[in-house]
């Protein structure tokens, strides 16, 4: 650095040039800016996530509701998977940590070594994320859309969730999905739900030991409000207008559109992140083993690698508490 | 370069000193692990206890939001290594990013709850 600064001659001098007074490379310097910048970003987005949070109070999904899948398990386990998800990241945190201390000491094969890991965790993680969108957007119970946008979820009498696809009574239907090779040609059609209001209204008829589920908290226990016998066939059949199954970004069986829409921009937005990340990682993995940074005699890009990933990593738990927890 | 080998080793306000940064790093490691299994069994529990109201918020998302700064502090601090830099560089980043976010939050969210109150009280039929 110093080659490209002009000696003034005037080196005792605060202001004079050359010297460094926050002590870090240019390099970590714009790193750390673009963290900043990067952290207003994010903040941005889970800052209107509360906004919208704060103006539907009442009818916000409750998380451990939503997100109760685990790989492999069948049943309801709300929060373990996450929790799961967080501990990888930070675990690839610590090894990338680790292989910045490695570099310090310019260790080459320990460096290597823990940058693989980094890169392995990385792709744990993103894969745990693609998972996670599977069954969100893929949905397990269905449910009925109000005129209003809003959502009606079916109980037993227990209170535990039913799927449509339990009690709906299908009948014969001559509706089938629009295509525009068959019809008009500028219109298209998104994938028709597998039952019509009036299937899961008669299904609902026919099961007496079915409730409705409204989306809206009951303040007393903190749950949703479960109506009777009575309501819920009012509710259903003056306000049911269409069936939702999963989630996509007009509507979805969980709540509001808006809590799918920012699950999928704002997870979405972090995920992007750690791809970036993952591939970063992945080629200073390679120059570590090519010996870039061992004939530079510096291993300071894997530092600054480093903090993108640990920021990455710094992000993850705040969405962490904000879309899971809180 | 050679500066940034001396790195701080002690969390904590000092209670707790590592012998290298190698150990720190799995100290912080293992506090951050305990933060977060706090946070989910918390959340799977969720304790009647902690259901009360303090400032428009349940205690227990306090609790959580406070656990989430404390591990960010520690993820900035440590992992970052925050700690090891002058107090300027930190300053910067820091103060920055808490004063923008702390002033962004309190705006939506306050404009937040009143939008969501004039949709329950006001005179507007939002379900049908």
């Amino acid at each position: 650095m110093n080659t490209t600064v002009v000696d003034t001659g005037t080196d005792e001098k605060t202001w004079g040039g050359g010297n460094k007074p926050l002590n870090a490379s240019y390099g970590k310097l714009m790193m750390w800016f673009f963290i900043t910048s990067d952290a207003l970003t994010f903040s941005g987005f889970l800052a209107s996530y509360g906004f919208s949070r704060f103006k539907f109070a009442d009818i916000w999904p409750i998380a451990d509701n939503v997100f109760t899948h685990v790989p492999f398990i069948h049943g309801n386990y709300p929060m373990i998977f996450v929790a799961f998800m967080t501990f990888i990241l930070i675990m690839s945190s610590v090894t990338m940590v680790l292989a910045v201390d490695a570099g310090h000491k310019m260790d080459k094969s320990r460096t290597t070594i823990y940058m693989f890991l980094t890169v392995i965790g990385g792709l744990i993680f993103l894969s745990s994320q693609a998972y996670e969108w599977t069954t969100f957007i893929k949905g397990e119970y269905g449910a009925v859309g109000t005129h209003s946008g809003n959502i009606i979820q079916f109980v037993d009498t227990d209170g535990n969730r039913v799927a449509l696809k339990d009690f709906a009574v299908a009948e014969e239907k001559q509706r089938v999905v629009h295509e525009s090779k068959s019809g008009l040609w500028f219109i298209k059609e998104g994938t028709l739900p597998t039952y019509t209001v009036e299937e899961v209204i008669a299904g609902f008829e026919a099961n007496q030991n079915l409730l409705v589920k409204t989306t809206y908290i009951d303040e007393a226990t903190g749950h949703k409000t479960i109506l009777s016998r009575n309501e819920s066939l009012k509710e259903l059949k003056t306000k049911g207008k269409n069936v939702v199954e999963g989630a996509n970004l007009i509507q979805n069986e969980y709540g509001p559109p808006l809590f799918a829409n920012y699950f999928f921009f704002i997870t979405g937005f972090h995920g992007f992140h750690v791809s970036i990340g993952v591939l970063l990682n992945i080629i200073i993995f390679f120059n570590v083993i090519l010996g870039t940074y061992e004939r530079r005699g510096s291993y300071e890009m894997v530092e600054k690698v480093g903090l993108y990933w640990h920021f990455v990593d710094l992000v993850w738990v705040f969405v962490f508490t904000f879309f899971y927890l809180v | 370069m050679a500066d940034t080998h001396a790195h701080k080793l002690e969390i904590f306000r000092g209670l707790i000193k590592f012998k290298s940064n190698t150990q720190k790093i799995w100290g912080v490691l293992i506090f951050l692990s305990i933060v977060t299994a706090i946070e989910v069994v918390l959340g799977i529990y969720k304790p009647e206890i902690l259901m009360g109201h303090l400032m428009g918020m349940k205690i227990l998302n306090w609790i959580f939001i406070i656990l989430t700064i404390v591990k960010a502090y520690y993820i900035t601090w440590d992992f970052m290594h925050m700690r090891d830099e002058v107090a300027a560089l930190r300053r910067m980043v820091v103060w920055t990013g808490v004063f923008l976010i702390c002033y962004l939050v309190f705006i939506l969210l306050q404009e937040g709850g009143y939008v969501g109150s004039v949709l329950t009280n006001g005179f507007v039929k939002s379900d049908f």
